[in-house]
Parts: C-alpha cells; sequence; structure tokens
C-alpha cells in the first residue's frame, strides 16, 4: 500500500530541503517527493501545518531486556520510541547477560523484528561482561548486527584495555561510545557538586570526573585512530575538549541528552529522586556551555539516555536511589522547548542532530528522505500544546522529572519502514 | 514571656532553617524562652500538647537528641513512641516511608526523624499529613541543633546581629554547621569557618560566609567559637593525615584562646566531644564553656518547636 503526505513542512537535513513538498511512500520506501503529488490509490495523511522530518533516531537507550523485564521490554520500549517520534534506537548492552556476544545481540534484533515499532540496533560491549578486563568478541558481535560498542554505565578504567579497545575497534571500524567518568573521583556521588551539593548536604560529582576521562579517551583516539563518540557529554569542561579535539581532527563525536539542557542542579532541592541521573544535573553555567556547543556544532547528537527504574527503587532516599530518567517520550518535545523555542537551533539543525547525525554515526543509511531510502518518517506538530501525564506513558517505568509538564510540539505521526506506526498520537 | 505578635506559625514541619524566614527563627527563640522555667520547676510539666502523639523515628544512633526530644515531649504531655534503627521493621527490608505511613496509620500527630540520609526527612513530610521534625539528617541539616545554639548565644550575649561566630572543624559533613549558618546570617552575626580545605564542602561562601585555613585568624576577634565533632575515621578516607597534626593545627586549647582578642568568648560544642581532639580538657570544662547549657536549652527549643507544629491549623 503506499502513503502519501500532504502539504507538509518537508525538512531534510541531507538533500537541504526545507520546504512545502508532497511525499510519497511506496512498498516500503520514498518513492517520489514533489509538489502537489496527485496519487489515487493512496493512503493520504494531510501534514498542513506540520514538519515532515525524516524518523527520529535514539541512539542512547536502556531496553532492559534481557534481564529487568520488569522495568522496560523491548515491546514496551520501542513503544515510548514511536510515540516520542523515533523510528530507529540503538540499545545499550548493560542487559543481564550484558550484549558481549552474539546470541544476545540475536536474541534483542529477533524480539524486535516481530514487534515491528521502532527500529533497534545492539550496541555491543567493548569487554567481556562489561568487566573493563578483556576484550569482547567484537568482530563477532558487529558480524550478528552490532552497530557500535560501549560499556556504557561505566567507564573502562584502565587506560591500556582502553586503548587496546580503540585498536581493535578501529580495525573494525566499529564507533566506540565513551561513558565518561572516572569512578575514584565521582565516588558515592549522587549529584552534581557545588553549592546545591553543598547545602543539601549530598556527595557531589566534580565536573572534573567526566572531563578527564574525556581528555584520556581523545589523547587514546589519536593514537589508535579510533573513532570515538562521547555519551551525555554534560559539562563545560567537556564541550571544551571535544571542541578542541575536533580542531585537531581527532575522530570524536558527541552528544547530550535533553534532560541536561533543561535541568539543573537545582532541581535537587526537592530531593525528588527523579532527577538523579548519571552523570548528574549540573550547574546552569554548564547548561550554557552545552547549548553553545550545539550551535557551533560540537556536540553532534541529542539521545535521551533513557533509563527505566522502578517506582519502587526510586521511592527511597536519595542516595540509595538507582540513577537514571526515561526520556523517550519527552526527548523531542523537551528538545524543542530548549533549542527551538530559544533560537538555539533552527528546525534543520534540530532533526540533523536528531535523526541525520545518529544514522551517520552508527552507519544506519537512515536518517534522511532521500528518494530511494527506507520511508522512516516522523510528522511533527510543532503548535500542538499537551502535558505529559502518567497515563498516556508507554515505558514500562516512569521515573521522570518532566511528568505533568506542559510542552508545546510533538510528534504526531510516525512511519517506520512504510507502515504507519502511530496516527495522530494513537499507536 | 513578651512574645511579639509579629510572626505566626504558618508550617506542618521543621526541615531545616534554610527553608525559615527570620521571622519564624525569633518566634521559636521567643517561644523556647516561655519554655525554659518548665524544666526548673519541681513539677516539670504543663498540658500543652495532652492528648497528642508523637512518634521518635531515630534511624540513626542518637542519645543526646533524642533524650532531648523525649523529655520536651512529655513536659508538653504529649503521649510518645519510639523506634530506632535497629529494632524497626527497616531491618527486614521495608523502606523509611513505609514505616512512617504505617506509624502514621496509627494515627500519629507528628513525627521527630533522625536518618543518616541528607532529605529523607524532606521526603517523609510530603507523604505525610503527620507534622515532621527533622532530627538531623545526613549532612544536611539539624535544625534544632541550629536554633538551640542560636538560643544560648542570644542568652549570653543578649542579641546575635553583629557577633562574629567561627565554627571549626568538619563542616563538610556536618548538618550541625549547615543549620547553624543558616540560622546566624539570617540574623545577622557575621560567620567564620574555618577546618582542613579537605573538610571545607565547595562553594560554602556563597552561604555568606568566610573561610579561612588558618585557626588563629578564626579565634582572633571571635565572640563565639563553635567546634565541631571530629569523625576520627575520617582520617581513613585521606581527609586529614594525623589525628596529631589535626589536634596541633585545628584543637581549641587554652593557648589558642589566648590570642583570643575578646574577653568572654563562648565556647560552644554540639557533642559528643572528642576530649583532648578538637577541645582540650581545660577548655571544655572551663569558663568560657557553655557546652552544657546549650544541652539544658536544646529542651527548651524542642518544647517550643514541638508546640510550635501542633498549632498548624493545616493548608486548607
Amino acid at each position: 500500500m503506499s502513503i502519501l503526505i500532504k502539504n507538509g513542512r518537508v525538512i531534510d537535513p541531507a538533500s537541504k530541503i526545507d520546504g512545502q513538498y508532497d511525499i510519497l511512500v511506496e512498498d516500503g520506501r520514498i518513492s517520489k517527493i514533489a509538489k502537489d503529488i496527485k496519487e489515487k490509490t493512496a493512503n493520504v495523511i494531510d501534514a498542513k501545518d506540520k514538519i515532515v522530518s525524516p524518523g527520529l533516531i535514539d541512539i542512547h537507550v536502556h531496553l532492559r531486556e534481557p534481564g529487568r523485564e520488569d522495568k522496560e521490554t523491548i515491546l514496551t520500549g520501542t513503544r515510548a520510541a514511536v510515540h516520542g517520534g523515533f523510528t530507529s534506537i540503538a540499545c545499550m548492552p548493560n542487559t543481564t547477560p550484558s550484549c558481549d556476544n552474539a546470541g544476545t545481540v540475536k536474541f534483542i534484533i529477533d524480539k524486535a523484528r516481530k514487534v515491528h515499532m521502532a527500529n533497534v540496533y545492539p550496541i555491543g560491549t567493548l569487554t567481556k561482561g562489561r568487566l573493563g578486563k578483556e576484550l569482547a568478541e567484537m568482530a563477532d558481535l558487529k558480524e550478528s548486527g552490532c552497530v557500535a560498542v560501549s560499556d556504557d554505565g561505566d567507564s573502562v578504567p584502565d587506560p591500556s584495555v582502553m586503548r587496546r579497545v580503540l585498536e581493535y575497534a578501529s580495525a573494525l571500524d566499529l564507533p566506540v561510545i565513551c561513558h565518561c567518568e572516572d569512578i575514584s573521583l565521582s565516588k558515592e556521588g549522587v549529584m552534581n557538586e557545588g553549592f546545591v551539593s553543598t547545602i543539601l548536604g549530598l556527595r557531589g560529582i566534580p565536573n572534573k570526573a567526566e572531563s578527564v576521562v574525556i581528555q584520556r579517551d581523545i589523547e587514546l583516539a589519536e593514537i589508535s585512530d579510533a573513532r570515538i563518540h562521547i555519551a551525555h557529554i554534560s559539562t563545560r569542561e567537556g564541550v571544551d575538549l571535544v571542541r578542541t579535539a575536533k580542531k585537531k581532527d581527532i575522530k570524536v563525536t558527541a552528544e547530550v541528552t535533553p534532560h541536561h539542557l533543561a535541568l539543573n542542579d537545582q532541581c535537587v532541592k526537592t530531593f525528588d529522586t527523579n532527577t538523579k541521573v548519571n552523570p548528574p544535573l549540573r550547574t546552569a553555567d554548564d547548561v550554557k556551555a552545552l547549548k553553545a556547543g550545539l550551535k557551533d556544532g560540537t556536540i553532534d547528537i541529542i539521545s535521551s539516555d533513557h533509563a527505566p527504574h522502578l517506582d519502587s527503587e526510586k521511592d527511597v532516599e536519595y542516595k540509595y536511589a538507582p540513577f537514571g530518567m526515561i526520556g523517550l517520550e519527552t526527548s523531542l518535545a523537551v528538545s524543542i522547548m530548549e533549542l527551538i523555542d530559544t533560537k538555539v537551533l533552527t528546525w534543520p539543525q534540530l532533526i540533523e542532530k536528531m535523526a541525520l547525525n545518529p544514522s551517520n554515526l552508527l552507519g544506519l543509511k537512515r536518517g534522511t528522505l532521500e528518494v530511494d531510502n527506507a520511508a522512516d518518517i516522523t510528522i511533527i506538530d510543532p503548535k500542538a500544546e499537551w502535558t505529559y501525564t502518567k497515563d498516556m506513558v508507554m515505558s514500562k517505568s516512569i521515573n521522570t522529572p518532566f511528568l505533568n509538564w506542559n510542552f508545546k510540539g510533538r510528534a504526531v505521526t510516525v512511519i517506520s519502514g512504510g507502515k504507519i506506526v502511530m496516527r495522530d498520537n494513537k499507536l | 514571656m513578651a512574645r511579639k505578635k509579629s510572626a505566626k506559625w504558618t508550617k506542618k514541619d521543621l526541615l531545616g532553617l534554610e527553608y525559615l524566614s527570620q521571622e519564624e527563627i525569633d518566634l521559636i527563640l521567643e517561644t523556647a524562652e516561655s519554655f525554659k522555667e518548665i524544666s526548673e520547676r519541681p513539677i516539670k510539666k504543663v498540658p500543652a500538647l495532652r492528648g497528642k502523639t508523637i512518634a521518635h523515628l531515630f534511624l540513626e544512633p542518637s542519645t543526646r537528641t533524642r533524650i532531648s526530644f523525649e523529655l520536651a515531649a512529655k513536659r508538653l504531655s504529649a503521649y510518645t513512641i519510639g523506634v530506632s534503627g535497629s529494632s524497626s521493621s527497616i531491618l527486614k527490608g521495608e523502606t523509611t516511608k513505609d514505616t512512617a505511613k504505617n506509624i502514621e496509620a496509627m494515627k500519629v500527630d507528628m513525627i521527630v526523624m533522625r536518618h543518616s540520609a541528607s532529605g529523607a526527612p524532606y521526603i517523609l513530610s510530603k507523604a505525610v499529613k503527620a507534622g515532621v521534625v527533622n532530627a538531623g539528617d545526613g549532612s544536611h541539616e539539624h535544625p534544632t541543633q541550629g536554633l538551640l545554639d542560636l538560643f544560648t548565644i542570644k542568652e549570653k550575649k543578649g542579641r546575635i546581629s553583629g557577633l562574629n561566630v567561627s565554627i571549626i572543624g568538619d563542616i563538610s559533613h556536618s548538618r550541625v554547621a549547615r543549620s547553624n549558618i543558616w540560622g546566624l546570617v539570617k540574623l545577622g552575626a557575621n560567620v567564620t569557618l574555618c577546618g582542613p580545605k579537605t573538610l571545607m564542602p565547595v562553594k560554602i561562601e556563597k552561604m555568606g560566609v568566610k573561610v579561612t585555613y588558618d585557626l588563629d585568624e578564626a579565634v582572633k576577634e571571635a565572640d563565639v567559637v563553635n567546634i565541631l565533632r571530629i569523625q576520627l575515621e575520617r582520617q581513613k578516607s585521606a581527609l586529614f593525615p594525623t589525628i596529631r597534626e589535626y589536634v596541633r593545627k585545628y584543637g581549641i586549647t587554652e593557648e589558642v584562646l589566648k590570642r583570643n582578642r575578646k574577653r568572654d568568648v563562648l565556647i560552644m560544642h554540639p557533642g559528643p566531644i572528642n576530649r583532648g581532639i578538637e577541645l582540650s580538657q581545660n577548655v571544655a570544662d572551663g569558663p568560657y564553656s557553655v557546652i552544657l547549657e546549650q544541652v539544658t536549652n536544646g529542651v527548651a527549643i524542642r518544647m517550643a518547636v514541638l508546640f510550635l507544629l501542633s498549632q498548624y491549623k493545616g493548608g486548607k
């Protein structure tokens, strides 16, 4: 069946299109982009006053399956993804067992195919069992479908192991996603170290716990010629290091989460454990630096670091709660609020960071609306006003500080591989 | 008993001095003044809280604060129950919130909570209708200690505004320091903090205090020196080299006090004291020490707090 999307503002950064066009989808592919397409047989979607974007891609998601299906499953996680406007996601390997073997990779891919909501791309581990000691079978991981490798949640503590990881991965042309945290500096920390942690009497995590490891990994990337991607960058120091490294043509990219743009350490004053996240919510000054980094291209990608946790795990004293918040369903709206409404980014720039750049990093050949590409399309109503309420959450967990926030702008219709998976906000 | 009519109590809980206005602090101090005399009577009991039930939820070891709260409640005729960490179902895996909710289900009017985690009473206060009194949470606040310190200073010096108050020791881990700073700054004192840099939390100057690492500097012009307990195990986490060096750099001795230019400095300590470490024997028991008076005043302050919270009429 064919689908015709009419009258929308089509934005495709890859082909530098930004204007009113119609898009025709046939056999799961984009077959035509033109003004005023007439196609009688097609299922017509009126996209007047809406933005027609390449399907959004989130490269930093914790699906929790296998192992913690009580927090999230591939089904609920991909439903949340579609609900938030994402047609593709990459999932982190800190599952149980960890995704350090072809069997787990295949399990995830098969399950995601059956569910058929968003495309799921597994990320393999850097080291066996994510223990930071021995190299994972990265060639096997790649052959079975991994698009990147990471020990996300932990840094590889030993620099010489990290060096070997980078060398080995670079020979396979696998991007290495770096969780940068010096755990001896962050030890026992539960929030950003600063004036707020001082008055709350909570143990702080200094900015330098992130930046010393970003610096280390950049240095090691330089000697190993690897491609590194800095996950969830949160500090001014980190942004500066990446900016400098890019000028030296080191192969480094970086991502930021929407919550590190919208929230800061002041939010912890309520002791709301949904604000407990790693890296922690930083200061207003760091937020400024992150936005500047997005604007000047230092930060390439926006990703949610969607990290579901049980209510019961979060309903404890601040220092005992696990780190993490869900984000798939608010990522776009928070980004609009923080970046479009404040004129940090234009719409084409935002879509570049939420679709094209993620695709390019992982080599997905998606993230564009060019003819013959897989028909992954997200239709966004930039004016839709809505409130993120508990009953609309598609994720299995509700650990988010954005509950009951009012937003303007959201994905309304999502097409994944030529199939309408959400129409007018209905999955 | 000349209570000003300027401030009224409007809060369900006492969570910290950060959350109180200067007027509210004054109101508590004035109320405590009127309650202090009750403890001097042969029959130390008034009916102010008759029929009220107060649960003392002490999930971290405490002697002085717990006894002080118990006495305060009993002298106001409240009915009290005590739960301690070792006897509670916390050990059976129940969350603090569940424990508190269950206590509340038995219709308790107020919960006094001591907890090792910063913010625990804050979270509790949002979950229960009962009034919550923070009896010390992690390194966050110990508001009744802060208030009794203010009370003691005011009683001895007649005022707080304009006084030089130095707080010495492990500021980083001290809830007493934080509550004192909030209260003292709000009431117009000049606060100086002094201790090893490793025990000084970042950006603390933003609270409106001066920081020095030189003890003489902190003691020289002080009207009040409040000395904090040094946790001996901190040395093991590389926070200071040895007890010996700590005593030499930051121990308060008669020798150190000779360099104080004020003739009537107040020596305070929240207890328990490590005698011969942060405070020498002579100074602890000397003429400037008001340490036991702090303890006496603690009961009056806690009576005032429990009484005022019982006046809260709900946020209808």
